[in-house]
């Protein structure tokens, strides 16, 4: 008889008010007796529907059914073998509108936490298990990815299985993409991030550091060195901004810039040398998990007062809700249904305000939401001595640059097939934030492997 | 790890490294840049590459110690490491074409004009150069420069050494005598830059600068690089670093510039403090 328990097995979490000050991970994970008993709740359908929810397409109630019997080395297996990061999509899936929305026990009550079983069961297995013995038969074929996103990392992990000769090669001096520049530490902490490279390391992936593909080394050049295929998955570039007065002024970071600084560079611990943006009060534009990201880092900074500026409402922000709520319960303010029209500078050229606009909801857009609409008069000033803008990323602009015949979308996203991840250019493929702009882990990852199926077959590897 | 493979003043407070990295040495073209990071403390820093040697596979860097950074970097000796050295990034500079250019460089940013005039002197351009600095003890490279040039004028804020005056003095002087340049390329303090600019514009000569904001990544992704070019939001890692002088917003860049220095101040007294200058040790 499963337990028809309506809500989920709480979440342990740090409390609000310590947590804000500091960059310790905000929810601490299920303890074994937790997970055994949220494990209990899932049906194990004959039709498994979460399944379909999920892009790298996880045997959910299988690797579940393990935990109810205890057997977490084995639900481990379960997840890895269709999944090459289960610490990181543990953590930052949006699992409510992905395997957890198909959950059939959420038509009456909550789904079953499918996403806090799979980061127990990851870090169970980083915590207790040796090293993977994998024995992997080589099949001679040598393969390049390019970026060590999640998205490059996934289909690194697929080719090194199926026993390639697999080369990462990352622009930074840190792998990981997104997982250790954008996505902070008290949400996704970065020794997670190092286990998961290195397990890929245990299956013989080589990593180098330091190369911009593009500059460093052109696609052509890698195919010279006879990489047979190639995977782009180089991540998101350029940040937006919104084209109004005072962007340049001092104060004004793109989320990439703030949260680069406080994650890669590690401003936020003394003993490294970036400096660290101190700001007192900080307004973030915009309301995806990137701008509740920022939010939360300048609280941690040591900001008096956090303001997310939206120009919808509640019902629209596209943050995970989860994330919302943390954001709440650790005293970001949300100025929502606000626009801004100008950032206004003190004499010395630092931001000291900005002048927004009230908006108001109208009929739905192309996206199916609402379309904000202005206010006409409404304009006020607030006061905030930074902006922090999180309004998305265009694509980086090196690899299109330098590479011929690789087809460039008008966002200058690479164009690759949905299904196959093939560009229009042979043996390349592409995935995640350089092709769709930026979107989620999980996608990239879904991409990551797409394109692993797809460079196999090219390679003629059954 | 990127080894130190030699080390050389050339003056009390400017330093020339040669440092091993094949890939960026196979490809470096003038008016490029490479990210170092020294250790895994350290700041992500961008260098215009002032030269390489394809065949050692060395890459040189020149720098002023001037910040926390450039001070930990001077600790380093020959045989050290660095543990990130990553490039050529950037454009390089677009130098098809010219026939008579006037490059000028302003202090260290000799170092960075160097190697474009090189570029243009070994492309059969005739080439003056103008370098300017603040008095005669901290002239560098002017066995170097004389040799890549038509002419080379030594200019000195004090007179101590070359003519007295500025860089923007001699541009005039060479204009307003009737010298005709296909462009001019100017590299050294912004401020510097933003004269030149002001000197050339009457005389319609185009004006190329090469701009140094701050940035982390240098690859295209933090957007901290970016200038005002014409108006319009330009980003230096990807879109430059040069650019047309007449379009650049100097004074919003030399503000831009100047937003972590109280910190940076108080980062270099730190250093000093803890382990002179090695950490970790």
């Amino acid at each position: 008889m499963p337990n028809m328990s309506p809500t989920k097995v709480a979440m342990p979490e740090q409390d609000p008010k310590v947590r804000a000050k500091n960059f310790d991970e905000v929810a601490c994970g299920y303890t074994a007796e937790m997970a055994q008993e949220e494990a209990t709740r899932c049906l194990n359908c004959k039709k498994p529907v979460c399944i379909d929810g999920c892009p790298v397409l996880v045997h959910i109630p299988d690797f579940i059914q393990k935990i109810v019997e205890g057997e977490f080395e084995q639900a481990y297996e379960i997840i890895a073998s269709t999944n090459s990061l289960p610490a990181v999509c543990g953590r930052v899936c949006p699992q409510e509108t992905q395997c957890e929305a198909k959950c059939i026990r959420g038509l009456r009550s909550e789904p079953v936490a499918i996403g806090r079983l799979e980061r127990f069961v990851a870090d169970w297995h980083i915590e207790h298990s040796e090293k993977r013995e994998i024995e992997i038969i080589p099949n001679g074929h040598k393969v390049a990815i390019v970026g060590s996103g999640p998205a490059g990392l996934t289909c690194a992990g697929d080719l090194a299985m199926a026993g390639c000769d697999v080369t990462v090669f990352e622009a930074f001096h840190e792998c990981g993409g997104v997982l250790v520049y954008g996505i902070p530490e008290f949400r996704l902490p970065k020794a997670i991030v190092k286990r998961e490279v290195e397990g890929l390391e245990d299956l013989g992936v080589k990593f180098r550091k330091d190369v911009v593909i593009g500059r460093t080394m052109t696609i052509d050049e890698l195919f010279e060195e006879g990489y047979e295929a190639i995977f782009v998955g180089s991540g998101a570039g350029l940040p937006m901004f919104m084209g109004i007065e005072g962007e340049s002024l001092l104060g004004v970071y793109s989320a990439n810039e703030y949260l680069t600084r406080i994650n890669l560079m590690k401003a936020f611990r003394d003993d490294y040398d970036t400096p660290a943006p101190r700001n007192r009060c900080v307004a973030v534009i915009g309301g995806g998990n990137v701008a509740m990201d920022a939010a939360r880092s300048a609280l941690r900074m040591g900001a008096d007062k956090v303001m997310i500026v939206y120009r919808r409402s509640m019902e629209e922000l596209p943050a995970r809700a989860e994330e919302v709520q943390h954001a709440i319960e650790e005293g970001v303010e949300f100025n929502l249904l606000r626009n801004p029209v100008k950032i206004l500078s003190d004499e010395n050229g630092y931001v000291c305000g900005m002048e927004c606009i009230k908006m108001e909801l109208g009929e739905p857009d192309a996206s199916g939401r609402r379309r904000p609409v202005p206010i006409e008069g409404s304009e006020f000033t607030m006061e905030c001595d930074a902006v922090i803008m999180a309004l998305g990323t265009r694509a980086n602009p090196i690899i299109g640059q330098t590479t011929e015949g690789l087809d460039l979308n008008k966002w200058n996203c690479i164009v690759a097939d949905e299904e196959t991840a093939a560009t229009t250019r042979e043996g390349v493929y592409a995935g995640g934030d350089a092709v769709t702009g930026a979107a989620t882990v999980i996608l990239a990852m879904g991409a990551g492997k797409q394109a692993a199926d797809s460079m196999l077959k090219y390679m003629g590897v059954e | 790890m990127f080894k130190i493979c030699s080390k050389r003043r050339l003056n009390s407070n400017v330093t020339l490294i040669d440092v091993e990295a094949p890939a960026v040495a196979k490809k470096a073209k003038a008016g490029q840049f490479i990210i170092l990071r020294t250790d895994e403390y350290g700041e992500r820093v961008p260098f215009t590459i002032a030269g390489c040697d394809r065949e050692a596979g060395t890459v040189q860097v020149i720098y002023q110690v001037v910040g926390k950074t450039t001070m930990q970097l001077d600790t380093l000796e020959e045989g050290d490491c660095l543990a990130d050295f990553a490039g050529p990034l950037g454009k390089p500079t677009e130098i098809e074409g010219l026939n008579r250019v006037a490059v000028v460089g302003g202090g260290v940013g000799c170092a960075i004009a160097m190697p474009v005039a090189k570029a243009l002197h070994d492309q059969g351009a005739s080439v003056d150069i103008i370098a300017g600095f603040r008095s005669r003890d901290i002239v560098i490279l002017e066995e170097e420069m004389r040799g890549m040039c038509d002419n080379y004028y030594l200019m000195t804020d004090d007179g101590t050494a070359g003519e007295h005056g500025f860089t923007t003095t001699k541009l005039q002087q060479l204009l307003e005598a009737g010298e005709k340049y296909d462009c001019v390329i100017a590299i050294g303090p912004v401020i510097m830059m933003k004269f030149i600019v002001a000197t050339a514009k009457p005389f319609e000569v185009p004006t190329m600068v090469s701009l140094n904001p701050i940035m982390i990544d240098g690859t295209g992704m933090c957007g901290c690089c970016r200038v005002s070019i014409n108006g319009e939001m330009k980003f230096a890692c990807v879109d430059g670093p040069d650019f047309d002088g007449y379009s650049v917003d100097f004074d919003e860049l030399i503000r831009r510039n100047s937003y972590y220095k109280e910190q940076e101040e108080h980062g270099k007294e730190h250093i000093c403090n803890l382990t002179g200058g090695v950490r970790h040790a």
